[in-house]
């Protein structure tokens, strides 16, 4: 891998998401070194859910974002339900309660373009399982500012519109299987 | 590599803005500010936002434009029901305690949460005792809550909200209804005072027993939260409630030994210690 370090994760997954991040979020170990900012769009009494599944089967530390908290390792932050969810230049989180966007919030694009603006090429953005567009035109935010990109390849994708829209929005992203992303978020974490 | 160019073009927009207008967005979270100007200036037809500073500075007609998509906010009535239930069952019975009461509603925007403030205490015998502060900085939008119109389709929203924080009456008491517009009733405003206040440049002000600013602090940056909760800390009276927005916290403000946790997941405060 060239470019610079990667600093953080951002990942943008729904219809199938669950499957999908189960393959690979409890693979990771508790000391793996980066944070993942993660958005799923999912109806708002489910989302909370997502994040106490997550939490009783993963190493690393699995929580719902909070306002103005610092970005730490080895935590997955999700984007609580009916806020988007940013990041600030001086590394902490934020939320907004702005119009959703594509009709969704959270929005991947917001997490993905405002994540990019602050780790400039220190950021990874993939895409994953998801029937609509959102995410497409951050992970190529992602990609402009120096970024790695990756997409779930739509042939192992519940849902097909939205790696399909990534692609169509940024051509140089890699594509790959799930079980291959697992193993690359791996690998990024023992670099 | 992209760069910063439109970053710079940014802050000097907004210190132009501060400068010519007073008005200080210098410290709201950039990353939400960002995406509302790169909005405006595409909505408005600028080709850089420094063509949008241009204009700013020499027509004044601009500033209420700007105003407006940087301070844009989108509620409910009674948003986030079980917060009002809270504030009805187990706020109301402290303020029943008091002979006169002063309640804030900071940000008000457009006045949904105003106007669900009014009518639950209407509903529990708390109006007439009761001054509304309902204060915004955005001029348009505090027309809006005093002129008090909602479009027709987003009642049915409204009404199941007030239905689910433990409503007394029925929500329809309130408003007429007449092509596609609810107009809430002028009684309402009785005991409310609209006032231009900005958490960013003003004082404190009266003793208030609960203030309500939700989704407000979202938009701030650090130091301009630890400024609006330190004037919500000074504006309200001993063992007084502050209440915020459901994903809001005072936990990384300097301000959070001030208060003490009464209503955990509601996200409602009492004021602890100070006087």
């Amino acid at each position: 891998m060239n470019g610079p370090a990667p600093e953080a994760i951002v990942i943008g997954a729904s219809a199938g998401a669950f499957e999908a991040l189960s393959s690979l979020l409890p693979g990771l170990a508790a000391d793996y070194p980066l944070p993942i900012l993660i958005v799923v769009h999912l109806p708002p009494y489910k989302s909370s859910l997502l994040t106490q599944l997550f939490r009783t089967r993963c190493a690393i530390q699995v929580r719902e974002a909070e306002d103005k908290e610092p970005i730490k390792p080895g935590v997955a932050y999700f984007a609580p339900p009916d806020y988007h969810l940013l990041v600030e230049d001086d590394r902490r989180l934020s939320l907004s309660g702005d119009e959703p966007v594509l009709f969704s919030r959270p929005s991947i694009d917001v997490l993905f373009e405002s994540a990019a603006d602050a780790y400039r090429g220190g950021l990874i953005g993939l895409v994953l399982t998801g029937a609509n567009s959102d995410g497409a035109q951050g992970l190529k935010a992602v990609v402009e500012a120096g970024g790695a990109a990756i997409v779930q390849s739509p042939d192992s994708a519940y849902a097909t519109a939205m790696p399909e829209a990534a692609l169509r929005a940024c051509p140089e992203a890699r594509i790959l299987p799930l079980d291959e992303i697992a193993l690359y978020l791996r690998e990024v974490g023992a670099r | 590599m992209a760069d910063r160019t439109e970053e710079i073009e940014i802050r000097l927009l907004l210190e132009a803005l501060f400068q010519r207008y007073h008005f200080d967005f210098r410290g709201y979270a950039m990353a939400s500010l960002k995406r509302r100007l790169k909005r405006a200036r595409q909505h408005l037809g600028f080709a850089t936002i420094s063509a949008m500073q241009d204009q700013l500075l020499h027509d004044t007609a601009m500033l209420p434009k700007l105003v407006g998509y940087l301070t844009v906010q989108v509620s409910e009535m009674f948003r986030d029901p079980v917060y009002f239930r809270t504030i009805r069952e187990r706020v109301v019975p402290h303020l029943r305690t008091y002979p006169s009461l002063k309640v804030w509603i900071a940000g008000c925007s457009s006045g949904e949460e105003l106007y669900s403030f009014v009518i639950l205490f209407r509903e529990e015998g708390l109006e007439d005792r009761t001054l509304f502060y309902a204060t915004d900085v955005n001029q348009d939008a505090l027309t809006k809550a005093e002129t008090g119109i909602y479009d027709l389709d987003r009642i049915k929203l409204f009404t199941e909200n007030h239905r689910q924080s433990g409503g007394r009456s029925s929500l329809s008491d309130y408003y007429t209804a007449a092509y596609s517009r609810a107009s809430f009733s002028k009684s309402l405003r009785q005991r409310v005072v609209f006032s231009d206040h900005s958490l960013v440049t003003d004082a404190s002000f009266g003793e208030m027993h609960l203030i309500s600013c939700r989704n407000v602090l979202i938009y701030f940056d650090r130091a301009l939260q630890n400024r609006a909760v330190g004037l919500f800390k000074d504006s309200l009276a001993r063992r007084a409630f502050l209440g915020i927005g459901a994903k809001e916290s005072l936990r990384f403000t300097e301000h959070t030994g001030a208060f003490r946790e009464f209503a955990r997941d509601e996200r409602i405060y009492q004021k602890w210690s100070g006087s």
